[in-house]
């Protein structure tokens, strides 16, 4: 979706990401997701008279990686208390980096070729969860609250970028690389759909060439889809409201998904005033070089350049193939279609058998060994397993675990006698005589109905490229 | 130093989330502003490039492993509540989203 | 009542036991609290079996700690499990802490008793003790007079033999002052010495927790057995809790001791006096005098009284009737958050609170908060100069002995100036300790205050042992 012609969109994204620490910031509770409501508090994240925080050391590593993997500047920081009352928030106020971040400027450089800033990557903390009871369960008609604090305390980084991005295309791409970025460096999950990774996005409009507009705030957009639509919807409002004489007012905006809209969450006020000064229970950080370093030589690699030795291998990828190279780059998966196209594999199944196979038990990759992806890719390119048979070893062994010849063979997967299918097509052919006619005088799509009927016949034992040659040779 | 104003005291009272009589807020914007003048004579200070003390001693990088440690009993945090439901914490209607 | 030294040795040794002692302190406390309002709970249960596990120790040959069958009162600001936490204000009334605070599970460590929390000016703002949402505590010496506070309940507490020792918190003074107008030993450790875990925070950069004893030697014992390194406190000093009690009788000969002309000018002349006289004394027992001039001092005040504030105003806002304590009902979170407060919090604190909110606020934070950040710095720049010239400091620990109820409450400002000599320790985070010295108007006790560099406390605890000798306690 575009703009009328002369308009442009100026949009920056602020990226929460919570972090995938053992524990929540300031203490020792787990930072989970799921777990009853109330069971991972304390004192400290329940903002206990008395309580006082104490800074986990993982917290900060996973943003000193955040900040090197986006080429910030890691800086000596501090943090701040920004006060404003809020029944989710324990203490009323929250504890972040305020002045001074951990991580100062930056850039991120998108797959097109396009650069966008980072200003600033910093340390927060997460509030609590409140649920709305009465009228639609929206805040707005709910008759009352209920609040869940085990989410109060977990860490998050936010990452800041410039006003740089000029496209809702654009946005995706920036909150898919810095996804990926944000997989790489250990320091998220990535689920969206889970909250770990929420955006806001700040949009204005302007006529080419002019001054920045007044901006509006969409906030805790879920998903890329969601990033996309809010984005073009709130630029096209504006630009409406603009050529039909109006003002865009500066405000926070809710996206409501159903709707497929916009509106307005709370307007900017004079009384947000959030009286930040120093947290006086925490001392600065100072990461010297030797930190640094270590979290700098700690890095996996980040996607570009695992994108980059992905592409090397891959002459000239189907584009069909281009979707899924970038599931597989995203979560991660690259070594596994390393090795397979090393090994020689074909690009399709190497790729596809990732993106899908791995990609939908992420929780089972563990289980996995780059070895055993590559040794079942291989039986299945011999011949020894269908499709069908490979996709099913990869997935027991990514639920159960266990060796790739070992798992075909408690499936019953042998591999078909030398001679049993010969036999088999034989019989389908004397059974299905106008097919087999149709097939000789050139229908090729009859293969597929072949090859559907040998493996039901076989349960799935058969190969596919086996069937086609026993049709040909009868052809 | 800015006069102290009496709509000061309100609007930092609604900040603080504190209900003041009218009464009281006469009493706070004369008690306060004294302090207020009281503090004044930082004024004659040149303070120009004096590093702000937010701290006494100069403690750096603090912090703690990743280790989890036992969180609170969850019948021991819901006997605190004023209001619960459903192992949450209950609280009348809220009239804003957080900022 | 004997000192807690002494109380120790007898139940270690067996030649009594910690049930016998908390027995004799828990009549006291039933003959004395309802005249003085020391105690707003008396934990005799928790008490009791606290004294009956130290006796079993004992039994058992153990070597319990170094205040063994000690009973100790604990100022109500300080968490402990299972008994009422309220910091004298309504707004925590019936408000059970599911933890307990450092300080506490180091005394139990130690084989101290505790038996019960005592009553503060709300939230530890104040100086008289007045403040309390639960009455005032009335002096021990004079019950016409004000303890002093914020810990007038835990200086009452020692004075009229209840305990032989309490732990206070000091933001201001509310260890120092208390301490001096109840005729007891006092100490604000240096800042990050004693962990705050489970301190109910009033300023977090200038609260210190120390204790309040009848004994130069008790307040050791009891400073050693508290301090040291805590991992839940990020401010606390990285290193052991350090050797005092081996250090009381050093003595203060060969130091130079800096006679404040700040600490000591607006004070009454019998105050005065007794300075002059430790002055004598301490000269006579081998320190060089200096005297010395420290105008910065006197900033403090200011910079005190928008910094604290500040501070307070964030550290209270907890108190919002969701989670814990005093909710008063509303048809909105935030009608509720503010009828809660302003039913829940007394008139000084809101007085600070609101303070602390202007003095952040935006376009004023630069003319107050961010001015008395750097006068913070001018005090500790202060300080170090001083020190170059004296190895501790010398002045009154307050302007005046006990006053009567009522004389300054009704003028907030009279109230804080007379914090003015004990400010300046907080604002740099070094140590300070007040030791009765001689009477004055009434035969009310007065303090003087021996102040040292951060981590003196072992020189400070020499030093007023001397103090302590010369005014008839050996």
């Amino acid at each position: 979706m575009s703009l009328p012609d002369g308009w442009e969109m100026v949009v920056g994204l602020e990226v929460h990401t919570e972090l995938k620490t053992n524990t929540k910031m300031f203490c020792g509770c787990a930072n989970t997701f799921g777990a009853a409501p109330n069971t991972n508090v304390c004192p400290v994240c329940l903002g206990l008279p008395g309580s006082l925080p104490v800074l986990n050391v993982r917290a900060v590593e996973l943003a000193m990686a955040i900040g090197t993997a986006l080429h910030s500047t890691i800086s000596p920081s501090t943090f701040h208390r920004k006060n404003y009352f809020y029944p989710d928030m324990p203490k009323d106020f929250q504890i972040s980096q305020y002045d001074l971040p951990i991580n100062a400027g930056g850039y991120l450089d998108l797959p097109d070729g396009s650069r966008v800033s980072i200003e600033r990557a910093h340390l927060e903390e997460d509030t609590g969860k409140s649920t709305h009871l009465g009228g639609s369960g929206r805040i707005h008609d709910a008759d009352r609250s209920l609040v869940d604090y085990n989410r109060s305390g977990v860490p998050l980084v936010e990452i800041v970028s410039g006003p740089d991005i000029r496209s809702s295309a654009q946005a995706r791409t920036y909150a898919a690389e810095l996804r990926g970025i944000l997989i790489a460096t250990g320091a998220s999950d990535g689920r969206m759909e889970e909250g770990s990774m929420r955006i806001d996005a700040n949009v204005s409009v302007r006529r080419t060439g002019e001054p920045f507009g007044t901006r509006c705030e969409i906030k805790n957009l879920n998903s890329l889809r969601s990033l996309v639509h809010a984005i073009d919807f709130e630029a096209a409002r504006q630009v409406e409201m603009i050529e039909g004489g109006a003002r865009v007012r500066q405000e926070t905006r809710h996206w409501d998904e159903n709707l497929g809209s916009t509106s307005t969450m709370r307007v900017k006020e004079e009384a947000d005033d959030y009286r930040y000064f120093r947290e006086p229970d925490l001392v600065d950080l100072v990461p010297d070089q030797a930190w640094q370093d270590r979290v700098r030589d700690g890095l996996k690699p980040m996607p570009a350049e695992r994108r980059a030795v992905l592409t090397l291998r891959l002459a000239d990828p189907a584009p069909a193939l281009l979707d899924a190279l970038e599931v597989v780059i995203d979560l991660g998966l690259d070594p596994f279609v390393v090795a397979a196209l090393d090994a020689g594999v074909a690009p399709e199944p190497a790729i596809a058998r990732a993106a899908n196979e791995i990609a939908s038990d992420l929780d089972g990759v563990d289980k996995l060994s780059v070895e055993s992806y590559v040794a079942t890719l291989l039986m299945e390119q011999r011949g020894e397993l269908s499709a069908t048979q490979s996709k099913t070893v990869l997935a027991e062994i990514l639920a159960n675990g266990g060796e790739p010849t070992s798992v075909a063979a408690s499936k019953g997967f042998e591999r078909l006698a030398s001679g049993a299918l010969g036999e088999v097509v034989a019989q389908l052919i004397e059974e299905n005589p106008d097919e087999w006619s149709r097939y000789r005088s050139g229908d090729e799509k009859l293969a597929q109905f072949f090859i559907g009927q040998v493996m039901k016949l076989t349960s799935g034992q058969a190969n596919g490229k086996e069937v086609i040659a026993e049709l040909q040779a009868r052809r | 130093m800015p006069e102290l104003r009496r709509e000061d005291v309100a609007h930092v009272a609604k900040l603080a989330r504190l209900i003041m009589s009218d009464a009281e807020l006469d009493m706070f914007t004369e008690q306060l502003g004294q302090v207020l003048d009281h503090a004044s004579d930082m004024n004659a200070l040149d303070l120009e490039g004096v590093v702000a003390t937010a701290h006494p001693f100069g403690l750096i990088n603090v912090v703690r492993d990743d280790v989890p440690r036992e969180c609170l009993d969850h019948d021991v945090v819901m006997a605190m509540a004023p209001d619960a439901e459903n192992g949450r914490f209950a609280v009348p209607r809220i009239l804003g989203e957080a900022p | 009542m004997k000192c807690a030294r002494q109380m120790a040795l007898d139940v270690q040794n067996g030649d009594t036991s910690a049930v016998s002692v908390l027995e004799e302190s828990l009549a006291q406390i039933r003959s004395r609290n309802e005249e003085l309002n020391v105690f707003l709970y008396v934990d005799e249960e928790g008490a009791r079996a606290a004294a009956s596990a130290v006796d079993e120790r004992v039994a058992r040959g153990e070597n319990v700690g170094s205040l063994a069958g000690v009973p100790v009162a604990l100022k109500d600001n300080l968490c402990q499990t299972n008994i009422p936490t309220t910091c004298s204000s309504k707004i925590l009334e019936g408000w059970r802490s599911p933890y307990s605070a450092t300080v506490v599970d180091r005394l139990l460590a130690a084989g101290a008793v505790p038996v019960g929390k005592t009553n503060l000016d709300e939230f530890a703002m104040g100086s008289s003790t007045e403040n309390s949402a639960f009455g005032p505590t009335r002096n021990p010496h004079n019950t016409s007079r004000v303890p002093g506070g914020s810990s007038g309940g835990s200086a009452a507490a020692v004075a009229a033999d209840m305990t032989p020792l309490a732990l206070g918190s000091d933001t201001g003074g509310s260890i120092r002052q208390p301490a001096a107008l109840c005729g007891l030993i006092g100490v604000k450790p240096s800042y990050g010495l004693v962990s705050r875990y489970g301190l109910i925070a009033f300023a977090s950069s200038l609260d210190q927790i120390g204790p309040l004893t009848k004994t130069v030697s008790d307040a050791a014992i009891a400073l050693e057995a508290i301090a040291g390194h805590d991992p839940l406190d990020s401010t606390s000093l990285p290193e052991p809790s350090p050797s005092l009690v081996a250090h009381v009788e050093d003595g203060v000969a060969g130091k130079r001791i800096g006679v404040v002309r700040e600490l000591i000018d607006g004070a009454d002349a019998d105050v005065v006096a007794s300075v002059e006289r430790a002055v004598e004394v301490l000269k006579e027992a081998g320190a060089a005098i200096v005297e010395l001039s420290v105008p910065e001092f006197r900033l403090g005040l200011s910079a005190y009284y928008l910094i604290a504030p500040a501070e307070a105003s964030s550290n209270l806002a907890r108190f919002d009737g969701v989670r814990y304590g005093l909710r008063v009902k509303a048809d909105d979170v935030t009608a509720m958050m503010e009828a809660t407060r302003t039913a829940g919090f007394g008139e000084e604190v809101k007085r600070r609170i609101m303070l602390g909110t202007y003095a952040l606020s935006a376009g004023y934070y630069d003319a107050y908060y961010g001015q008395a950040l750097k006068v913070r710095t001018l005090t500790i720049d202060a300080f170090r100069r001083a020190y170059r010239e004296a190895d501790l400091l010398l002045g009154a620990t307050t302007p005046s002995v006990a006053f009567e109820f009522g004389s300054k409450t009704a003028d907030p400002m009279a109230m804080y100036l007379s914090d003015v000599f004990t400010i300046p320790s907080n604002l740099s985070g070094e140590p300070a300790i007040s030791v009765p010295f001689g009477t004055g108007e009434a035969g009310l006790p007065i303090g003087v205050q021996l102040l040292g560099p951060g981590r003196s406390e072992a020189q400070l605890f020499a030093g007023a042992r001397v103090l302590e000798i010369a005014d008839g306690r050996p």
